[in-house]
């Protein structure tokens, strides 16, 4: 009943969907002003009928009705209950109605509190909206039905991948599905906007939110994913130029570029078409991302679904959404004029070129993934990873890093760095670049046989970390702005970041060892002792649990618990790290199979500031928060200051 | 498509089952084992990690549990303790699995895109950043540094 209930709810939504794109296109017209109430009560509604239908598929899974197929495949009656939950959308169907839902929920929250922008605009982004949700609607209604029944119900269900059933990971893909939706809400503005012949100011600031909040998903949900994967997979690697990681990677990119160029906007009216195009892109990104998981196209540990339809499905959407944008966007360029000039030495200009960069690394990782598939067509099959990405996306890295310490400190639309300004600007970026320049000497003096881009990392991070702190200096901290306060925060986290991921490929220490119970090894400053093995079980994993003790240059020991653990349902096994954190670096432990000679494999690295790499990350994602709040916040003030003003003039009876 | 699935499918029954991995025969003795040189360990994991497990799915010989990867290490820790070259293992690794098996693609006309890739879009980016820059200054400037 739930199942049919739901599917019948999913149908009404699409319905409302269509409704909302047909009311809103006429709605442009004049003849067609009647209908311009619709919009916004259609666009609640549908928002309202796609989380009912999604309530509905989080029941099926939670009271594991195994007459549904989705969840006789994907579930198992002995799972913990919130695996039950994230089973949801821990498979390709379920993975879509939760696309669905978030983009139809975004779409009822702007119709609800988007006031700002002229009603026309307004009006012709959520008909944009309505027009990609159909898409999506018909894709899971057609192609990828949730609800579908089996006619045979099965004793029992397939149960959960064991790689999946981590807490870490039940909550990862949804961070990243609101953090592309939020761009497709982006996009909708983008193309509100072309319809209108509105890009400006006003635009900006109203896309503005949305894109900073799909920006920190996508930070939350890398920075995430990147320590999932270190620490489930057992060999302390942290990122692995993974297709399925770059296709959260490139979304990122591009949104942080927009999310640069729409401040360009909105407080210099300036790069008017390059922050459309920039809008169009990062939803491109989102749905070539989407189309690289969801199709199966990559033999990836995420690629569930083997269906080659579904890929020819979201190819085509993807081909009508973008290319649809594409041309109206060549359509409207004429009458989108490039807004407010500005010098070479100007804030306005470090952003261009730094966008630019960052489209750079974005064509990299685009080329590099995509290029396999290419080679593949062709019956030659390669691989492109770390050899390739790390030193390509250096090439563009380095420099914008480079201007990212300047960036910040340059005035609007025109600046120079000598004269009365070179106290405030050029002496201390001078001193930054003579830290990072010490610590290169440093490092290559140090260790010989550290590679040339770690050291390039460490030296860029010393000087990009003081660097980032300097647009503080000289102000009063108590009536610093909350965005610049986030936008400090989040260049010192890119700094933090880039010196944990630069000191753990410089500095790691391995040891693989065989031991006996009783045994220790060193691993860099620690000695990790075998105590013992213990078999524990849980729900639904029985494991092996090593008991080490770890002492740090001498230290009292501090135990340590990697376990090695068996899964049933399905067959599977996981291992389980045991991590433990000082403030200078991470201690790796995990327990390996246990040899013919009775020993154990263990494996032990000493990541020298590993944890920074996350923690910058958190940085970043932390400094977006403060930016948004600082907006959302004026514009709070400005809208109550609004409303005082309205209710005085009421009073004085004008 | 169907050898992919098959491989796959072998990969997956490689680890689910630990017991059929012990039985296999032909032991491989540095496959969990570091090689006793520091300086011969360090080339071989230079190398490990831009070798592709082949059963795998996007994981470097390195950092993979399945025993064709363990086989791989243990072949290239050995040859580096004979003293051979590093891109000489590459190439031996190359010829026996494919063009697959190495993450640094190699120089051939079918991968000349990739490599004139970061070349392309230097020269685009910078056409970008010129057309941008190389118009008129705003009104009352004359001084560009």
């Amino acid at each position: 009943m739930i199942a049919e209930l739901g599917l019948a709810i999913l149908w009404m939504a699409a319905a409302l969907a269509a409704l909302q794109l047909i009311a809103g296109s006429l709605a442009l017209r004049p003849e067609g002003r009647a209908l311009i109430g619709l919009v916004r009560p259609v666009a609640v509604m549908q928002g309202v009928l796609v989380l009912v239908a999604f309530a509905a598929l989080i029941t099926l899974f939670v009271t594991t009705d195994l007459s549904v197929k989705l969840v006789a495949d994907n579930s198992h009656s002995a799972k913990p209950l919130i695996f039950k939950i994230a089973g949801t959308w821990g498979n390709h169907e379920g993975s879509m109605l939760m696309w669905v839902t978030i983009m139809a929920v975004a779409g009822a929250v702007v119709a609800v509190i988007e006031r700002r922008l002229d009603e026309a605009t307004l009006i012709a982004t959520l008909a944009g909206q309505a027009f990609i949700s159909l898409g999506f609607y018909a894709f899971l209604l057609f192609a990828s039905n949730p609800f579908a029944r089996l006619a045979q119900v099965p004793e029992e269900g397939q149960g959960l991948n064991p790689l999946l059933q981590d807490v870490g990971l039940a909550f990862h893909p949804p961070t990243l599905y609101i953090g592309y939706v939020g761009l497709s809400i982006a996009f909708s503005f983008a193309v509100g906007a072309l319809v209108t012949r509105n890009v400006g100011p006003a635009f900006a600031r109203a896309m503005r939110p949305w894109v900073l909040g799909a920006w920190i998903f996508l930070t939350v949900g890398i920075t995430a994913g990147s320590y999932w994967a270190y620490y489930t997979l057992g060999w302390g690697g942290w990122w692995f130029w993974d297709p399925v990681e770059n296709a959260s990677l490139m979304p990122w990119l591009a949104a942080t570029a927009l999310l640069h160029s729409v401040s360009v906007l909105s407080s210099r009216d300036a790069l008017r078409t390059w922050t459309v195009m920039l809008g169009v892109l990062a939803f491109s990104m989102s749905m070539v991302g989407t189309f690289l998981v969801r199709s199966g196209i990559l033999t990836s540990v995420h690629a569930f679904a083997v269906d080659p339809q579904r890929g020819a499905f979201i190819l085509a959407l993807l081909a009508i959404d973008i290319g649809g944008a594409l041309a109206l966007f060549t359509l409207r360029a004429g009458t989108v004029t490039e807004g407010k000039r500005f010098a070479f030495i100007s804030r306005e200009a470090a952003l261009v070129f730094n966008n630019v960069m960052l489209c750079g690394i974005l064509g990299i990782v685009l080329i590099g993934t995509l290029y396999p598939l290419v080679t593949e067509a062709y019956g030659v099959k390669v691989s492109v990873g770390a050899p390739y990405f790390n030193p390509a996306a250096a090439i563009f890295a380095f420099p914008m890093f480079a201007v990212m310490t300047v960036g910040p400190l340059l005035r609007w639309r025109k600046d120079r760095l000598t004269g009365e300004r070179s106290a405030r600007t050029t002496w201390p970026l001078l001193v930054c670049a003579g830290v990072g320049l010490a610590v290169f000497a440093g490092v290559e003096l140090a260790a010989r046989d550290i590679t040339i881009l770690p050291a390039l990392g460490l030296a860029i991070a010393a000087a990009l970390l003081p660097a980032s702190l300097l647009p503080l200096v000289g102000r009063n901290l108590r009536r610093t702005p909350l965005p610049v306060w986030g936008m400090v925060l989040a260049h010192a986290g890119i700094a933090v970041s880039l010196f944990g991921m630069a000191s753990e490929s410089a500095f790691s220490v391995e040891r693989l060892a065989a031991l006996s119970v009783g045994e220790a090894r060193d691993v860099g400053p620690w000695t990790v002792r075998l105590q013992g093995i213990m078999p524990v079980a849980g729900p639904n994993w029985t494991a092996l649990e090593a008991t080490a003790a770890a002492s740090y240059a001498g230290a009292a020991p501090i135990m340590l618990h990697p376990k090695a653990e068996t899964f049933t349902n399905p067959p599977g096994t996981r291992t389980e790290s045991a991590l433990s954190t000082r403030w200078n670096g991470q201690l790796y432990v995990v327990l390996g199979e246990h040899g013919a000679d009775g020993r154990w494999q263990m494996r032990f690295w000493w990541k020298p500031f590993v944890p920074l790499i996350w923690i910058g990350g958190a940085m970043v994602a932390l400094g977006g928060l403060l930016a948004l709040a600082g907006r959302v916040f004026a514009d709070l003030r400005r809208f109550i200051a609004k409303a005082k003003i309205a209710v005085r003039r009421v009073d004085q009876g004008r | 498509m169907i050898r992919l699935l098959a491989a796959a499918l072998l990969g997956m029954l490689a680890l689910v089952s630990p017991v059929l991995a012990q039985e296999s025969v032909a032991p491989a003795p540095y496959a969990y084992r570091q090689l006793a040189d520091p300086e011969q360990e360090a080339r071989a994991k230079a190398l490990m990690i831009t070798l592709r497990c082949v059963m795998c799915q996007s994981q470097s010989i390195a950092d993979s549990d399945a025993p064709i990867a363990g086989d791989m290490r243990s072949e290239v820790r050995q040859r580096i303790a004979r003293g051979e070259d590093p891109e000489h293992i590459r190439q031996w690794l190359i010829a026996r699995y494919g063009d697959f098996v190495s993450y640094t693609p190699q120089v051939k006309p079918i991968t000349w895109p990739l490599f004139a890739a970061p070349v392309v879009i230097l020269l685009l980016a910078a056409l970008l950043l010129r057309g941008r820059f190389a118009r008129t200054p705003p009104a009352g400037e004359g001084d560009r540094a």
